[in-house]
């Protein structure tokens, strides 16, 4: 692309692109300049001066990032000139440094301290009072040191091209200025916790790990983040064995080197409370400690004893593909064919027509090249926020159109083309337009499955501008979020997505909605597909076992919940308490048991966080990435893929001596690599309807950001970072509909009512929900005693 | 979030509009020095309140408008300082070397105030100058609003200061009279 020139650098000879920065290139050849304020991922400022370097015929030394090279040109890092350059800038940036480093958390790995031990002096001339500046409170994840700053405005640049909100600033000026809020502020960015990894000095540290260890003192080890399904590498920090903090990895194609609050702090929740220490066995309402043989003898009696078909299986999406898998083979060994995952999802209507897992469609760096992208029920904002991330530089990169079919509006961090916000219902209807548009786009026909609604709807000018925008861009896409697959009719909106596709040319992709989602589908955890997709006659349609909704609409005698906390998880917590309730034995592989727990089970057995066992997840765009165990877990719980596999013995099924969790991995690969390719594309076969209409007012139970799973539910600075999670929000018309005024200008709880359960809630007047709608987020405390999240609610005052 | 109603009057609101109409349609910070003049000309000094209208009037982030609220000397944020006039006398060296300490003197004993503080009636705020005001040939100087004063002594301190005191009593008399 750009001339290649030649230059010298220390003595050596380099070719390098015409125009890139000095820094760039040293970089690149592994020749180490200091520096504090230059970051390869934001924009040049040139600001902290430590990347001073001699440049040949230049009069002063020149900051290597900001300086392009230029033929011909000669520099020297390491000369007399350049080092006393390096050294006279360490000087004046440690004048008001207060050199706490005992008592700072980021002595250690600290970039002033190293850059001060690698190229400053052992004296300062300065001998002044140093200057204190008074610490922000900034939330409950970044803790701050602001006289520690030495204001290279790292942060600050973050904010505004990478999370895309300006939150901190630098006020005042001279030697009084401050980087800060300046008013008191919550940092409310999802990637915030960004700036704690960014900061070359102690100034922005992790607020929850504060003063837990020293950086010498933790071990680190590569994972793979376990809350969304972008599969963003991380670093597990240990100290002595346990699990204490949660830096970014690198992965260019992946997370790059930033990664989502969600997975910075979820780690707090493994070394919960309730975690399970030791098998336990009910007897008699008590619950009594066992060892793990009598355990496992106990739940292969169990299973043996009843028809397999009265055998429930329902799975986290959260656990591995290793411990997926050996769930699958062992169930289905044994001749249980009820195994789902999907504990959302609540329409399966035409599930044989997934593809082999719900594809992104593109790899996650092709993001960046779509021109539009419409967006189906998602607020990939929070459920993805690496996605997210590629789709805003998208936006600013290729000016991409950013539209929206959804049932509340979102506050993105840039600037989207339409946001199309209706009641859930009516979002069907919604689509149906953009379908129709589409097909008169494309002078189509329409699907016959599909033209009864079709009929009934007309396609409208925001429908057909949308249908329009993507079918003229070069690229675009029709992305299905969590709230489609949540949604009563997934099915038919799956079908329009299809069809708005296949007459735009937009590729078709679906933004998972957990860790390994996508590995479950491989795994083969659904009623109806065994691993890697195979459709055997032991799952063929007559034949499939029952989903989720199936299982729990009719108890099963034996529930056997891999992770999975019913009230939680679950799209009608109410109907799962009661299938609970209703079974005669509950067997959980879980490493936490809370008080719900203890009522509903009757063996738990104790499983492994994923800081504590090796395994694979699979990411939305397909990628298997393995990671080891970090942390050591308490000395009777063992990785659920273990457990499963000495299960397999004890059920007497051939082919369990796995001796490693890769002999599983490397077994359901092989499988899967037979598979030639993965498509999102079907044909539109069956019938698909249009909701009934429904009066009242209607929940929307988008899962809460910080509620997903059980690791995430039980990490107490994110929930405390979050408390709008726990309410009712509604529209102000809404609000004077119902009557709440008073209840809202006082503060006071509303009541809610859903199924049988009535409960109060606080209640947080939001005009991006639609009339006649309320938002009340699944997953969540209140919500566990409510019922589906889509439906008829009740508030009154 | 706009639920705001006009926290800016429409004079301010005017004043930025004005402005904007000089840059282009996408650059609208650039008119943001002029709009917090705008808020010091009605409030005399800039409350977060008025900075957030500003932001939002801009559609700027309020960190954008912080900073350069909190940059610039010519902008207070203190609300003590909303005094009707301010006076700020230059105290760097060419003025120091001509006598003005003599004159802060003067000023502070005349009004009873220290620099940084607002007289109890609000007439006068005597701001703590910390740059050289550029007018080093007319030393000592002061700027009393926007108007430069130079070759200052105690008298023709007292008499600048009588003068921009003569409207808001001539007020006081019409209101008194009406």
């Amino acid at each position: 692309m750009s001339d290649m020139i030649k230059i010298t650098v220390d003595d050596k000879e380099l070719e390098v692109a015409a125009g890139t920065m000095l820094i760039e290139v040293t970089d690149a050849v592994g020749i180490h300049v200091p520096r504090f304020c230059y970051h390869k991922k934001l924009s040049v400022a040139a600001n902290c001066r430590m990347c001073l370097v001699e440049v040949e015929k230049a009069p002063k030394p020149m900051p290597a990032c900001a300086t392009p090279v230029n033929e011909g040109m000669k520099v020297w890092t390491r000369s007399e000139k350049a080092l006393s350059a390096q050294k006279d800038t360490m000087e004046f940036l440690l004048i008001n440094h207060p050199l706490d480093c005992p008592i700072c958390d980021q002595g250690g790995e600290c970039e002033l301290q190293d850059l001060s031990m690698g190229f400053g002096g052992s004296s300062s001339s300065y001998q002044e009072i140093k200057r204190v500046v008074v610490d922000k409170d900034i939330g409950e994840l970044v803790s701050t040191e602001m006289t520690r700053c030495i204001q290279c405005t790292r942060c600050i640049r973050f904010g505004e091209e990478i999370a895309g909100m300006r939150e901190l600033g630098a006020t005042g000026r001279g030697d009084r200025m401050e980087i800060g809020t300046f008013v008191e502020k919550s940092l409310s960015s999802e990637l915030s916790g960004n700036i704690i990894d960014i900061c070359p000095v102690g100034a922005l540290t992790a607020r929850p790990s504060r003063y837990n260890s020293r950086a010498w003192e933790m071990m680190q080890s590569p994972s793979i983040a376990p809350h969304d399904s972008v599969g963003s590498n991380v670093n597990l920090h240990t100290f002595k064995g346990n699990l204490v903090r949660v830096v970014a990895g690198e992965n260019e194609a992946i997370n790059e080197c930033w990664i989502s609050d969600r997975d910075r702090f979820s780690y707090q929740g493994v070394n919960a409370e309730d975690r399970v220490k030791s098998p336990m066995i009910k007897q008699n309402g008590i619950w009594k400690k066992v060892d793990w043989n009598e355990a496992l003898e106990s739940v292969a009696e169990k299973l043996k004893s009843v028809d397999p078909d009265d055998v429930g299986v329902l799975a986290s999406p959260q656990a591995t593909i290793e411990e997926l898998y050996l769930l699958q083979k062992s169930m289905r060994a044994i001749g249980v064919k009820n195994i789902d995952h999907r504990l959302r999802q609540t329409d399966f209507n035409d599930q044989e027509s997934m593809g082999l897992f719900p594809w992104l469609g593109m790899s996650i760096t092709d993001i960046e090249q779509q021109n539009a992208i419409l967006l189906v029920g998602s607020n990939v904002r929070k459920e993805q926020p690496l996605l997210n991330h590629r789709i805003r530089n998208a936006v600013i990169k290729n000016n991409a159109k950013v539209m929206t079919v959804n049932s509340f509006e979102i506050d993105f961090n840039y600037d989207v083309e339409s946001q199309n916000i209706s009641s859930p219902q009516e979002i069907v209807n919604t689509l149906a337009g953009i379908a129709k548009a589409s097909i008169s786009l494309s002078k189509a026909k329409v699907p016959a499955g599909l033209s009864d609604l079709l009929k009934s709807v007309r396609a409208n000018s925001d429908g057909k501008a949308i249908a329009e925008n993507l079918k003229n861009a070069e690229n675009s896409v029709v992305f299905l979020g969590g709230l489609s697959v949540q949604h009563p009719n997934y099915s038919t909106l799956r079908a329009l997505a299809a069809v708005i596709s296949e007459n735009t040319g937009a590729t078709l992709g679906y933004l998972a909605e957990s860790a390994n989602t996508v590995g479950a589908w491989l795994a083969g955890v659904v009623p109806h597909r065994e691993e890697a997709g195979i459709v055997s006659k032991n799952v063929s349609s007559s034949k499939a076992g029952k989903n989720t909704v199936e299982m729990i609409m009719n108890p099963s005698k034996v529930y056997v919940l891999l992770d999975v906390e019913p009230e939680f998880d679950c799209d009608d917590p109410q109907l799962a308490q009661q299938a609970m309730d209703a079974a005669e034995c509950v067997i959980s592989i879980s490493p936490f048991a809370d008080a719900n727990m203890l009522t509903n089970a009757d063996i738990i057995l104790p499983s492994a966080c994923y800081s504590e066992t090796s395994g694979t997840y699979v990411n939305a765009e397909g990628v298997w990435q393995s990671f080891r165990a970090a942390a050591k877990s308490s000395s009777d719980v063992r990785p659920a893929w273990k457990i499963l596999r000495v299960l397999g013995n004890k059920l007497g099924i051939d082919g369990f001596d796995y001796v490693s969790s890769t002999d599983v991995r490397d077994e359901l690969k092989v499988a899967c690599d037979t598979v030639s390719s993965v498509s999102n594309h079907f044909e539109i076969s069956g019938i698909y309807i249009a909701p009934e209409k429904q009066d009242g007012l209607q929940r929307i139970g988008a899962v809460a950001e910080f509620c997903g799973d059980s690791v995430q539910r039980r990490a107490t600075a994110l929930q405390k970072s979050a408390p709008e999670q726990e309410v009712v929000q509604l529209n102000s018309a809404e609000v004077q509909r119902l009557s709440l005024q008073d209840t809202v200008e006082n503060s006071s709880l509303v009541t809610v009512a859903q199924g049988n359960e009535k409960l109060s809630m606080p209640v947080l007047v939001n005009d991006l929900i639609p009339d006649g709608c309320v938002l009340i987020a699944s997953g969540t405390q209140s919500s566990s005693e409510l019922g589906s999240a889509f439906g008829n609610i009740e508030i009154t005052s | 979030m706009a639920s705001t109603p006009n926290v800016l009057s429409k004079h301010e609101r005017d004043d930025i509009d004005h402005w904007l109409k000089r840059y282009p349609e996408d650059q609208s910070q650039s008119a943001l020095l002029a709009a917090l003049r705008a808020v010091m000309h009605e409030d005399h000094y800039l409350s977060i309140e008025k900075m957030d209208a500003v932001a939002d009037y801009l559609s700027l982030p309020k960190i954008t408008v912080y900073e350069v609220a909190s940059f610039y000397s010519m902008y207070e944020m203190d609300e003590k300082a909303a005094g009707k006039n301010t006076i700020a006398v230059c105290t760097n060296v060419s003025c120091m070397l001509n006598g003005s300490d003599k004159i802060v003197e003067h000023i502070e004993e005349k009004l009873g105030i220290k620099m940084g503080e607002t007289t109890p009636d609000g007439e006068f705020f005597f701001k703590i100058e910390e740059e050289c005001l550029a007018a080093c040939c007319g030393a000592p100087m002061m700027q009393v609003n926007h108007v430069y004063h130079e070759n200052l002594t105690p008298e023709k301190v007292d008499e600048i200061l009588e003068s921009v005191k003569t409207k808001p009593s001539l007020h006081k008399k019409e209101a008194n009279n009406g």
